[in-house]
């Protein structure tokens, strides 16, 4: 009893309470980010390996346009414009001349869109962190930290933009045409949809979230070209754990990813943490390769 | 995935080399054996700067290679071969650090045991995956070694890396001599060619066409009775213990082993050396690795050490991909692997 007690008594609920909260503001990014990468995925076939680097540029043209405008929302919406028009120029320059090849090759085309990005991030933007203050500066107290709201802020317009984007998949006009396409793209084409437009969209819109992840993620730690890597490998975690091109699954898992960490945090150091996601990698890859959040294995 | 990377068809045509008088076999060996004696004779013609560079070369060709047998043989590609390399350079470290006095032979032991345990590792998890999945959790595991090295300070040395004297050269009772940028080229070109010899054979191998069938139509080499699982697990080891070779003749040239040669970048280095110079070739990679370290150099030269170089280099590299999907000696490929 006395073990068990000490023992109980060693949890530290108050940090588990606040890493609840820091997983889920961070879940929710990666959510934003995963569900684009499994969009593009689902819909082309594609797996987009400049996923990151679209999430670093929309944090840089963020910048840029805040530094332009000063208003953090305005810069929310250009940077995830001019990404978006960048996606489908990308698309079309880059991609649609690899549609019906191997989908190993648009792996290596999309690496090697990252690194002309990443460089030119650098080369432009230099090294230095570049930081995009927060749009509401208010705090609440969270035990004995003074916890901002602007991160429940970040919680909350991820999953209205996710969200969003699901209703339109349902209701839209564009919506109806990709999930047409995702479910049989020659049956698509012949019923009239135009479906090289469509994979266009889909990477523009894809692109356009890993930007406003980019954008609403950049006041916490800062801009920097390499801050594009280390996301897009939890992203391709949440997406395989969650079920390739599995919309919803990729979410449950991105949450799931992101708690994982933060309460390893509590023991680890942050840069071991990753680790844990590795290990959940590795044994949804080992017991349940099609996915954990999958309902019937395909 | 016929033929290469990544594209259907394109069968190609024989060169008209094998027409003329000699037999192919003859053209071939006196191609090798041309090229061979050229590169013995570079260090006598080459200055300082220049012949460090091509044994620099000879280095990453030889990772490069270990991965074609992955991507241009098995029809799988790794992101992670920095995973192998840098477990080669670390092993090496550490047999060069702990044992005194430091032993070359020793080196290759342990740098080859550090890249098989990675291999076993990784050979183990991301077989049972096919093409993209594949790609993806090598990437990923290369990063949990990233980690690991990364962070374990005590023994790795953690951001610092580590340093240490280049052994001697020796064979026992004969041969102790200090390595001099000559000589180091000569045994780097041994090691790299007889690596060359004997990938090639393993892929003239029934082994290797195991693995070529594996790549041009997996499900009917299962149906035909072969244990696919088995052939890809020791076709990742093989060519991890290549890639840990490479890492301990780096690691020999430098006299450090650092934690960015186990980072994604190496990786992503390995797989455009690959598409550069023509997958399924051997040769190609090092071809490869020698134009884009080339285009690098002379970049730098030209324009400045800060000039983003991998800029042009990476639209090059999606250029090669969607124009010339078989690589700058793709149109030999049939040929060379006569």
């Amino acid at each position: 009893m006395g073990t068990i007690g000490t023992f109980l008594h060693a949890i530290p609920l108050d940090l588990i309470i606040i890493q609840t909260v820091n997983g889920i503001v961070a879940g929710m990014i990666l959510a934003l980010i995963a569900s684009g990468l499994t969009l593009i995925f689902g819909i082309m076939d594609v797996v987009n390996f400049a996923h990151g680097e679209l999430f670093m540029l929309g944090a840089y043209m963020g910048f840029v346009v805040f530094v332009a405008t000063g208003s953090f929302w305005l810069a929310l919406i250009g940077a995830s414009l001019i990404v978006a028009i960048l996606g489908a120029a990308l698309q079309i320059v880059a991609l649609r001349p690899l549609i019906g090849r191997d989908p190993l090759n648009t792996i290596l085309a999309t690496f090697g869109i990252s690194l002309v990005l990443q460089n030119y991030a650098l080369w432009q933007f230099g090294p230095v962190v570049r930081k995009i203050p927060e749009p509401i500066s208010a705090e609440f107290t969270l035990f004995y930290l003074q916890y901002p709201w602007y991160r429940i802020l970040i919680t909350v317009l991820s999953a209205a933009i996710i969200g969003g984007f699901w209703l339109y998949l349902k209701y839209g006009r564009l919506g109806v045409w990709i999930r047409a396409t995702a479910q049989d793209r020659v049956m698509a084409q012949a019923m009239g949809i135009p479906v090289p437009l469509v994979y266009t969209g889909v990477f523009a819109i894809g692109a356009a979230m890993a930007a406003a992840s980019g954008v609403l993620f950049a006041p916490m730690v800062g801009v920097s070209h390499t801050m594009g890597l280390d996301w897009v490998l939890k992203a391709f975690i949440v997406v395989v754990v969650g079920g390739m091109g599995n919309f919803l699954g990729s979410i449950v898992a991105a949450i799931f990813i992101s708690l994982l960490e933060a309460y390893a945090t509590i023991w680890l150091d942050p840069s071991q943490a990753v680790i844990v996601s590795f290990v959940v990698l590795i044994l949804t890859l080992l017991f349940r390769p099609t996915g954990l959040f999958v309902a019937t294995p395909r | 995935m016929t033929t290469a990377p990544l594209d259907k068809g394109t069968a190609l045509k024989e060169l008209p080399l094998g027409k003329s008088g000699l037999s192919h076999t003859a053209v071939y060996w006196i191609g090798f054996c041309a090229v061979m004696a050229a590169l013995i004779a570079a260090p006598f013609a080459l200055p300082p700067f220049w012949l460090r560079f091509l044994t620099e070369v000879l280095i990453w060709g030889l990772l490069a290679m270990s991965s074609d047998l992955l991507i241009g043989y098995t029809g799988m590609i790794s992101f992670g071969h920095s995973a192998f390399f840098g477990l080669g350079m670390y092993g090496a470290a550490g047999a060069l650090l702990i044992v005194s006095p430091p032993n070359l032979w020793l080196a290759i032991v342990f740098g080859l045991l550090g890249a098989a345990g990675a291999a076993l590792f990784v050979a183990f998890f991301s077989t049972r995956l096919r093409d993209i999945y594949f790609a993806i959790t090598t990437l990923i595991f290369s990063q949990i070694f990233y980690v690991i090295i990364f962070t374990w300070t005590a023994v790795t040395g953690g951001e610092n890396g580590l340093i240490f004297t280049r052994p001697h050269f020796t064979i026992p009772f004969l041969v102790n001599a200090r390595f001099t940028a000559t000589t180091l080229h000569w045994f780097v070109l041994a090691v790299v060619a007889g690596s060359y010899l004997i990938l090639r054979r393993v892929t003239q191998s029934p082994f290797g066409m195991v693995l070529q069938s594996i790549r041009e139509n997996e499900p009917r080499t299962r149906a035909i009775g072969y244990a696919v699982e088995r052939y890809k697990m020791v076709s990742v080891m093989l060519s991890g213990l290549f890639a840990g070779l490479a890492g301990v003749l780096y690691a020999v040239q430098n006299e450090f082993a650092a934690p960015d040669f186990v980072y994604f970048l190496t990786s992503g280095d390995t797989v455009i050396f690959n598409v550069l110079g023509g997958i399924g070739t051997l040769v190609g990679p090092i071809v490869g690795a020698g134009f884009f370290q080339l285009a690098r150099q002379l970049l730098a030269q030209w324009f400045g050490d800060q000039f983003p170089y991998l800029i042009p280099l990476g639209i090059v590299f999606v250029a090669v991909i969607i124009f010339l999907p078989q690589g700058i000696l793709g149109f030999a490929r049939r040929w060379l692997n006569r």
